[in-house]
């Protein structure tokens, strides 16, 4: 039960805010010791994870080719390429955006058509944020921070109800590989199949919001432009 | 054969050019602490392959000391003003998308494409990473097609990756650590223990209360764990294939595949998920919890969806 005291200390550190890194470091250091390891062992078993792991961060190689793309102006050229659309909002953009990102998960092509890195800070938060601005004049700040917010929260919702349709994503593979250990053989396309009722649920639910967030966009800046 | 060695070895001279760019920066009061933390990720991803297991958690451990006590300072390298950039975007026009979108094309050609391409009888490349390699390759291919292009000094890409890199900061190595945090309490046997706390405490006698808690505790543990995979393994164990398919006789297949969704729930909603909503939020310049929170309203129905889905299906086939 001690073991447990680490998770303890990942609630906590993220409660009351103190760097993550710290928070990781101290609850990888408690659990180690109260499962009986030395801090040395600890230290060259987390140091093994990290070195393993590196295919986690290897994505910010975009970086650089982002940063020139912003240089030449990317992201006021998407700004301008949806100022241009007159039918466009940010519900329907990030409508649009949320259900591409699920058949293309589906697919199998999750890492490969989006992100946060490469495709929503370049160009679908400008663009979001865009959209607004030609209907409804400008913006708070805190009005930007909600479209931007819901323009990276339509990539994740999209991937995460997508990619499971797909037969050889991690996570089916793992459900395969952890029944077989039970002695219980299964499909990864049955397994699949099963995932695409909660997938449509999910471009409903989160949808409707989009909707409505389109509504409180109007009503923030409605209220801005009147103080 | 091209193999994810030579991604990291790309990644590795990047954060390096990056780090050195960073303690040539005057302007910056902390450069020193930029430069040790990019220096040292440098380190990780060139050498890391060839230190022993306790040399790579030291280089973790400078890497928390740097990020976590504020040794990193925001730099600002120069680039372009808004003015100059509506001016130069003007005048490129839409062309400008296309360098944008040769990153996810090249992504998408080589996955689909190069998997089991060969070059003089051997593979090309390793067809299990084949996605990241060519996120590589999309990435080489981009910086020289700028380059050509619109000629900006060699230095140009470095500090304006340095520039992005600031923005995110110590939340770059964010997600990596959670994941070596994972494997610390996997070899400590917490998912073990969180099993036997559900299976002894909690109401488990009727086929509902079997699915709610199978449901919520995959949320739950997913949100604990920043990661549906650490917790599937565990709950199923625990609850699912004894009480929901052994003892009530509900699908397997059924089960398994609604409550990862149910786990990924619980991922929409935590900062342990951190390359997803923490990541994110530094990247867009928002408070650290502002994707959760635009999330959070989402997650909840959606998990109820997968309780009652799962319930009303499970049982049935």
């Amino acid at each position: 039960m001690l073991t447990l005291l680490g998770i303890a200390v990942v609630v906590l550190g993220f409660l009351i805010r103190v760097n993550p890194l710290l928070v990781i470091a101290v609850a990888a250091l408690v659990t180690g010791l109260a499962a009986g390891m030395d801090a040395v062992h600890i230290i060259a078993v987390f140091g093994k994870a990290f070195n393993e792991s590196r295919y986690v961060t290897v994505v910010f190689i975009v970086l650089p080719v982002i940063g020139l793309l912003e240089r030449f102006g990317l992201q006021e050229r998407a700004r301008m390429l949806i100022a241009k659309m007159r039918g466009a909002t940010t519900s329907r953009l990030l409508i649009f955006y949320l259900g591409f990102r699920q058949i293309m998960a589906a697919i199998g092509l999750a890492s490969a058509t989006g992100g946060q890195a490469q495709i929503v800070r370049p160009l679908l938060a400008p663009m979001a944020e865009a959209a607004a601005e030609t209907h409804y004049g400008p913006l708070p700040q805190k009005t930007h921070d909600l479209i931007r917010a819901h323009a990276a929260a339509a990539d994740n919702v999209g991937v995460f109800f997508g990619e499971d349709i797909f037969l050889a994503i991690g996570s089916i593979l793992l459900i395969k590989g952890f029944l077989e250990q039970n002695g219980i053989i299964v499909q990864p396309l049955a397994l699949s199949v099963w995932a695409i009722p909660t997938a449509i649920c999910a471009f409903l639910i989160h949808g409707t919001r989009l909707l409505l967030l389109e509504r409180r966009i109007k009503h923030e800046a409605a209220k801005a432009g009147a103080e | 054969m091209i193999t994810l060695e030579h991604v990291y070895i790309f990644a590795g001279l990047i954060f390096g050019s990056i780090a050195v760019a960073s303690a040539l920066d005057r302007a910056n009061p902390k450069r020193f602490g930029n430069a040790a933390f990019w220096g040292l990720l440098a380190a990780s991803f060139l050498f890391g392959s060839h230190l022993s297991d306790f040399e790579n958690g030291l280089l973790v451990l400078a890497l928390v000391v740097i990020g976590g006590f504020n040794f990193l300072g925001k730099s600002a390298p120069p680039t372009t003003t808004p003015a100059q950039q509506s001016e130069i975007a003007a005048r490129l026009g839409n062309w400008l998308f296309a360098p944008a979108l040769i990153i996810p094309f090249v992504a998408l050609l080589g996955t689909l494409f190069l998997k089991n391409a060969q070059f003089d009888g051997a593979p090309l490349l390793d067809a299990k990473q084949v996605t990241l390699i060519s996120l590589g390759l999309g990435v080489v291919i981009a910086l020289i097609v700028l380059m050509a292009w619109l000629k900006p000094s060699l230095l140009a890409p470095v500090q304006e990756g340095r520039r992005l890199a600031d923005t995110i900061g110590w939340a770059t190595i964010l997600p990596q650590m959670l994941a070596a945090l994972g494997a610390v309490f996997a070899a400590s046997g917490v998912g073990t223990a969180v099993g036997h706390i559900a299976t002894t405490y909690l109401p488990l006698g009727t086929p509902f209360a079997a699915v709610l808690t199978y449901c919520i505790g995959m949320a739950l543990f997913t949100a604990i764990m920043g990661n549906a995979f650490a917790a599937f393994p565990v709950m199923t164990a625990a609850i699912g294939l004894p009480l929901i398919v052994h003892q009530f006789h509900g699908d397997v297949v059924i089960m398994a595949a609604i409550g990862m969704l149910a786990g990924f729930c619980g991922a929409l909603t935590t900062p342990m998920a951190a390359n997803f909503n923490i990541v994110s939020a530094a990247l867009l310049d928002l408070d650290r919890n502002a994707v959760i929170k635009a999330q959070i309203p989402t997650a909840i129905p959606l998990l109820v969806v997968n309780l009652l889905l799962m319930y009303f299906l499970v049982f049935r086939f």
